[in-house]
């Protein structure tokens, strides 16, 4: 039963209009997903040892770089004054951006009490962790002496010294370590019950030891059942401002300077917007492939997608208001930097990162209007590709035209990365994948307990419509009402 | 009407959550108070049968939340105003500083309310718990996938072997069995 192959070769026919295609069951989600984790090693599939192959040789690519960065320091990145941050805040401010998505769909998609969600949201929660551990690299990486780290903490000390609690940059420690391990426990605790699932499944002893030590003996009781909702919908109502606070006090690391293009009030509800837009980039870059290879077309389809891209749309267009709000400051202030910063931008010497980002952030998603293109998976990968790469032209735009020109000439530079710039960058995208593909292989993709409550909702949302129409219908005679169990509104 | 200790229940196994429903408000209607259902996924109705009433989790997020403030603050005040104080960026180094202190403060309250969440979930639960009598039951793995259960526990005053077994058969399930202690 263990052995089933995970690739499943005949999809329904998908028309875009329900959140579960017809014909599951209790039985065949709890199969179709819960195999996946449970195939013998020598049968996971290939295309699973190729893209993990590749990520692990990027994964070593991290390890050479941040041992390099360790032993030389920082001066073997392009960093220099006047710009002082690059590449690693760049990447740090893109990595965590990608996390909040996320969490808006775990926790904020479940208060707002859209079933849709149920389908993707283990898989965006886990690509929370992976992004927000590649972020969490950093902050550490970047400190000139990264050894003492631990200052930034309040612990018991003999040197009498605190961290500073008024800056932003302390701020983040806090926000980012409470969104990391909230994410985590959050995760985690959705996985119990799919644990024992897995636990239950499991024919292999040794593997059912270890799915039932995670599962730490789940047995389904309704008591639990009861206490456990409350407290992921708790969990939820938490991390919905967690994740509204924690981008937003990294916006703060910009706001609290003085430099023309940081100092803009609209930059936490812009920067959360962005970082959803670039999160749900992310993650239908990620679903796409992982549902037609694993053949999770029934819980992640069409419509799931349609919905995504609109998230997309409308987080984009929050961007593109942030932007006409940058380019009105500038202009509106009567501080001639702040107008010379839109001069930077639009002819400096990094001019190219924004046009690029204009195009990328502002153009390329207007063809999300159209449900054609919504519904049409290439372009649905094109479109979050080009997003992804326009969102870190943003804070490439943000940070480096920000610092390179500020207001004495005579300390104007330019920034360019150097290969350990891009190498540790690369290096961080192989520890994502790395860990995405150990995801994949060893835990469910997909929130089972919470496809079988969406299906048994959708079950009884279909019975109440029948009887509905039956009782409007009653002079209809043979009227067949062959409503799919799974069409939802 | 004797209770029986020398078996922890009987429990009866369903196909559907609706008939789980049915037979949880009948044995709840018959007396039964000592009970439990078991299910791949939760049913908000079925728990209100077999567990009436507050979960609990609730009080203990909010103390744990508030603990979790208090620490930020309390830390923030004394590292920035007591132990080691200074004007920086202007900022003034008394407790009109108030505003910089927020984002701590808030972050470290959710931090702490979360552990709360989920450990005192895991603590009212009685979780981690490996071994558990029901799980002996044939047919109980289905119960994490597609099958439903309902068990009336021996500890109930209104429980006699013979007698709550035929309850339960009546109630039409696929199969009644007996939960060995």
């Amino acid at each position: 039963m263990a052995q089933a192959q995970p690739i499943r070769t005949t999809p329904q026919p998908d028309t875009g209009d329900t959140y579960l295609l017809p014909g599951e069951t209790y039985t065949s989600i709890s199969s179709t997903i819960g195999d996946v984790p449970l195939t013998a090693p020598l049968k996971t599939p290939r295309g699973w040892f190729l893209g993990f192959a590749v990520s692990f040789a990027l994964l070593m690519v991290f390890l050479v770089s941040v041992t390099w960065l360790l032993i030389r320091g920082v001066g073997i990145w392009g960093i220099n004054i006047p710009v002082g941050w690059g590449m690693d805040i760049i990447n740090f401010v893109w990595w965590i951006g990608i996390g909040h998505a996320g969490t808006l769909i775990s926790a904020i998609l479940l208060l707002l009490n859209q079933g849709w969600r149920n389908s993707i949201n283990r898989f965006a929660e886990a690509m929370t962790l992976f992004a927000v551990a590649c972020a969490g690299q950093y902050p550490i990486l970047h400190l000139g002496r990264p050894w003492l780290f631990y200052w930034l903490i309040p612990y018991p000390n003999t040197h009498g010294m605190w961290p500073n609690f008024r800056s932003a940059l302390d701020w983040d420690v806090f926000a980012v370590s409470t969104y990391a391990t909230v994410s985590i426990l959050f995760w985690l605790v959705g996985l119990l019950p799919d644990f024992a699932t897995l636990r239950d499944r499991a024919t292999n002893p040794l593997v059912k030891r270890i799915y039932g030590l995670a599962a730490c003996g789940w047995r389904g009781s309704a008591k639990h059942w009861h206490r456990y909702e409350m407290a992921s919908l708790l969990l939820a109502g938490l991390s919905t401002p967690l994740v509204l606070s924690v981008h937003s006090i990294i916006s703060l690391d910009f706001a609290i300077a003085q430099v023309p293009g940081w100092q803009v009030t609209v930059f936490p509800p812009y920067f959360v917007a962005g970082a959803v837009f670039a999160g749900f980039a992310m993650v239908l870059l990620l679903m796409i492939p992982v549902r037609s290879f694993y053949g999770f077309q029934s819980y992640v389809t069409i419509r799931h997608l349609d919905v995504m891209a609109k998230v997309m749309l409308a987080t984009g267009m929050i961007v593109v208001y942030g932007y006409f709000m940058e380019v009105f400051g500038s202009l509106y202030s009567s501080s001639k930097y702040e107008q010379y910063l839109l001069y930077n931008r639009l002819s400096g010497p990094s001019a190219w990162a924004y046009y690029g980002l204009l195009f990328c952030n502002a153009v390329a998603i207007q063809p999300l209007w159209f449900r054609r293109v919504r519904q049409n998976i290439p372009a649905l990968m094109i479109i979050s590709m080009i997003i992804s790469v326009g969102m870190w032209l943003e804070r490439y735009v943000i940070i480096v035209i920000s610092l390179q020109r500020e207001f004495l000439p005579s300390s104007w530079d330019v920034y360019i990365p150097t290969v350990w710039d891009w190498s540790l960058y690369l290096g961080t995208i192989g520890l994502f994948f790395t860990l995405t593909f150990l995801f994949i292989r060893v835990l469910p993709m997909i929130n089972i307990f919470e496809i079988r409550m969406f299906l048994h909702q959708e079950t009884e949302r279909a019975h109440r419509n029948a009887a509905a129409h039956g009782h409007s219908h009653d002079q209809d005679h043979g009227h067949d009402h062959a409503h799919s169990p799974a069409s939802a509104d | 009407m004797q209770a029986s200790n020398e078996i922890y229940g009987v429990m009866a196994e369903f196909d559907s959550p609706d008939s789980l429903l049915a037979a949880a408000k009948q044995a709840r209607a018959a007396g039964y108070r000592k009970m439990d259902a078991y299910s791949p996924f939760p049913l908000e109705e079925v728990s209100h049968e077999v567990m009436p009433g507050d979960t609990g989790v609730p009080r203990i997020v909010l103390i744990c939340g508030l603990i979790g403030a208090s620490t930020g603050f309390i830390t923030q005040y004394i590292g920035e105003f007591i132990d080691y104080t200074y004007i920086i960026g202007g900022r003034p180094n008394n407790i009109t500083n108030w505003a910089s202190m927020i984002p701590i403060t808030f972050e470290l309250g959710i931090l702490f309310a979360a552990f709360g969440a989920v450990f005192g979930m895991l603590a009212l639960n009685g979780l981690p718990m490996p071994y558990h009598p029901v799980f002996n039951v044939p047919h109980f793995e289905r119960a994490s996938q597609d099958a439903f259960f309902l068990c009336i526990e021996s500890a109930d005053p209104l429980f006699d072997r013979g007698q709550t077994s035929q309850f339960l058969r009546s109630l039409k399930p696929l199969q009644v069995s007996e939960v060995a202690n």
